[in-house]
């Protein structure tokens, strides 16, 4: 395609490409400009757009409270707690149904989507409840368990179709070369499986740091993640603009990487194959 | 082509997969069932009785149903209708020899990322307030007077908020088919004479409608539970403005302590999900045969 395209083409579409992601980016920009603003700038009218004292008081003031380390780390926690034990119960399942599929294989990849798709809404009560009676409301491992069942479809599926792709004679190859159970996996099985597992992972991890239905539901302090904590801005009283910009920057920054480097990936993994 | 032994030890691998999901779904499930025909507040516990149906006629009947089924409707369509139209825009001009597209790349997937408190109260204070909002300053600047969003036109900040979150996926999909459609039909197209106009409604629409109905599928499923966005802006008000069936059954339980009514609601959202649920396994299952 790199055919009759001037240079006049290239320039005025590169205008409105750029003027147009810009927009849509902007909001995220206008966020982290204002968390280095001062609380009275950030509220100026007309608003203040790059010429003001830049000031880091926000970050120190967001960091110095331990609440938000708490918070913080709870993120951590239950993101990659759920997304790795999502991943020792589903490479076993996808590793199974993608090197030795029965009849049933293609049914019961279906179903698991399926669960997927029930609304949280409709099993909030019975959870809700379950949790209160057995102490698991604002705990870790409540909320690690429920959003590793959450995205524990979406890992197998992903897992699957990356495995499909493995060449299944590779494996007899190596076998009759005389290679033991062990040098094939770690020469030959791992080194093909990885890349998709970490993609995988890096998806699911996105997806349960976000996640902000359980998360405001279940928690209310201890175990409560970044989600929650950005939510107890939203009261009226509290009109620390800079101080949430500067919260929430922190907060979205470290996914905003993980999800740069793995958007190719996402297409693949949130529409279960359905799009490559 | 598989033995016996392989067999069983597939199944083996895939159980606890099985078994962890049958549980997670069914249990719970099962239990909303069961909670729906009871009379039962977290107020008054103890004092549960069997009343069958009526949490549902009660459910049903109440105009707070009808007002948040109406709007959990325009807020799916409205999205839908706003990422589809404007995921095609970005995706044809992301398609297009631009110079930094790396770069443009990545401002326009970034939206997606941010998780959904971030980004309802960023736009709640620093765009739609209605004193020292930048969309006020705008407004003020060109004569006009500033709008009080979540007052004047509640659903529809929620609907630009949601919509500015969900417009990048649809983007990044249909960028990725867009980029998979062979170049030769076009320029065949374009040598018998096609403009860009009839190349694009004959040949990218097409095959861009796949990717399409993917993503109404999937972005349906997860707009029929917006949940966080409108928690943290507007409550579900003014009034009923902005309640949508998910925070009905979320204020209708952890609000008003109404197991019975809440799980009725949560039946009836299930019905719903599962409605657009059968058509989306459908599509994936034959994809997954091809």
């Amino acid at each position: 395609m790199a055919r009759e395209h001037t240079k006049t083409y290239r320039a005025g579409i590169s205008v409105i490409a750029w003027a147009a992601s810009l927009t849509l980016f902007f909001p995220i920009l206008w966020m982290v400009v204002t968390s280095f603003k001062s609380e009275l700038d950030a509220f100026a009218s007309p608003p203040v757009f790059l010429f003001f004292d830049w000031t880091l008081e926000n970050y120190h003031i967001v960091q110095t409270r331990s609440d938000y380390f708490r918070h913080a780390s709870n993120s951590v926690i239950l993101s990659c707690g759920s997304t790795l034990l999502a991943l020792l119960i589903a490479i076993p399942a996808a590793w199974a149904m993608a090197f030795a599929p029965s009849k049933r294989t293609k049914d019961t990849l279906l179903w698991m989507l399926s669960t997927k798709m029930m609304p949280p809404v409709g099993v909030l009560v019975p959870i809700y409840l379950l949790y209160r009676d057995t102490g698991l409301l604002d705990s870790r491992m409540g909320l690690v368990a429920l959003l590793c069942l959450g995205n524990l479809p979406i890992v197998i599926w992903m897992l699957f179709t990356y495995f499909k792709e493995i060449p299944k004679d590779i494996l007899e190859a190596a076998r009759m070369d005389g290679a033991t159970t062990l040098k094939e996996i770690v020469y030959v099985l791992a080194p093909m499986a990885l890349p998709g597992i970490a993609s995988t992972l890096l998806l699911n991890v996105i997806l349960a740091w976000n996640e902000a239905f359980w998360t405001l539901n279940l928690t209310t302090s201890k175990a409560a993640p970044l989600t929650v904590f950005i939510a107890a801005y939203s009261s009226p009283e509290g009109l620390f603009w800079a101080k949430l910009s500067a919260a929430s920057t922190l907060a979205i920054a470290p996914i905003l990487v993980i999800g740069w480097l793995s958007q190719r990936q996402l297409v693949r993994g949130l529409t279960f194959g359905a799009v490559k | 082509m598989s033995t016996r032994q392989t067999r069983t030890a597939g199944r083996l691998l895939v159980a606890p997969s099985v078994v962890l999901l049958f549980v997670w779904m069914i249990v719970p499930l099962v239990m909303t069932l069961y909670f729906s025909t009871l009379r039962y507040s977290l107020l008054d516990p103890g004092s549960e009785v069997y009343v069958g149906l009526e949490n549902y006629r009660y459910f049903l009947t109440d105009p707070a149903f009808f007002a948040s089924l109406v709007n959990t409707l325009v807020l799916v369509g409205s999205v839908l209708a706003i990422s589809i139209v404007g995921g095609i825009f970005f995706a044809l001009l992301l398609d297009q020899p631009v110079w930094g597209l790396p770069i443009i790349r990545l401002m326009v997937i970034a939206p997606f990322f941010v998780m959904p408190t971030v980004s309802a109260l960023i736009w709640k204070n620093l765009f739609m307030h209605p004193v020292s909002g930048l969309f006020a300053w705008i407004a003020r600047s060109f004569g006009f007077t500033p709008v009080d969003w979540f007052a004047e036109m509640p659903l529809f900040a929620i609907i630009v908020i949601v919509a500015w979150q969900w417009l990048p996926f649809a983007t990044l999909i249909l960028l990725t088919a867009l980029q998979s459609l062979d170049g030769e039909q076009k320029e065949a197209a374009e040598m018998d004479g096609a403009g860009p106009v009839s190349t694009f409604i004959w040949i990218v629409l097409p095959h861009l409608a796949r990717p399409i109905t993917v993503v109404i599928l999937i972005e349906t499923i997860f707009l029929l539970t917006v949940f966080a966005e409108i928690l943290v802006t507007t409550g579900g008000g003014p009034g009923l403005q902005t309640t949508n069936i998910a925070f009905l059954v979320y204020a209708q339980a952890l609000l008003q302590y109404d197991v019975g009514g809440a799980s009725a609601g949560g039946i009836v959202a299930v019905v719903l999900a599962n409605i657009v649920a059968f058509f989306l396994v459908r599509l994936i299952g034959k994809n997954l045969e091809a």
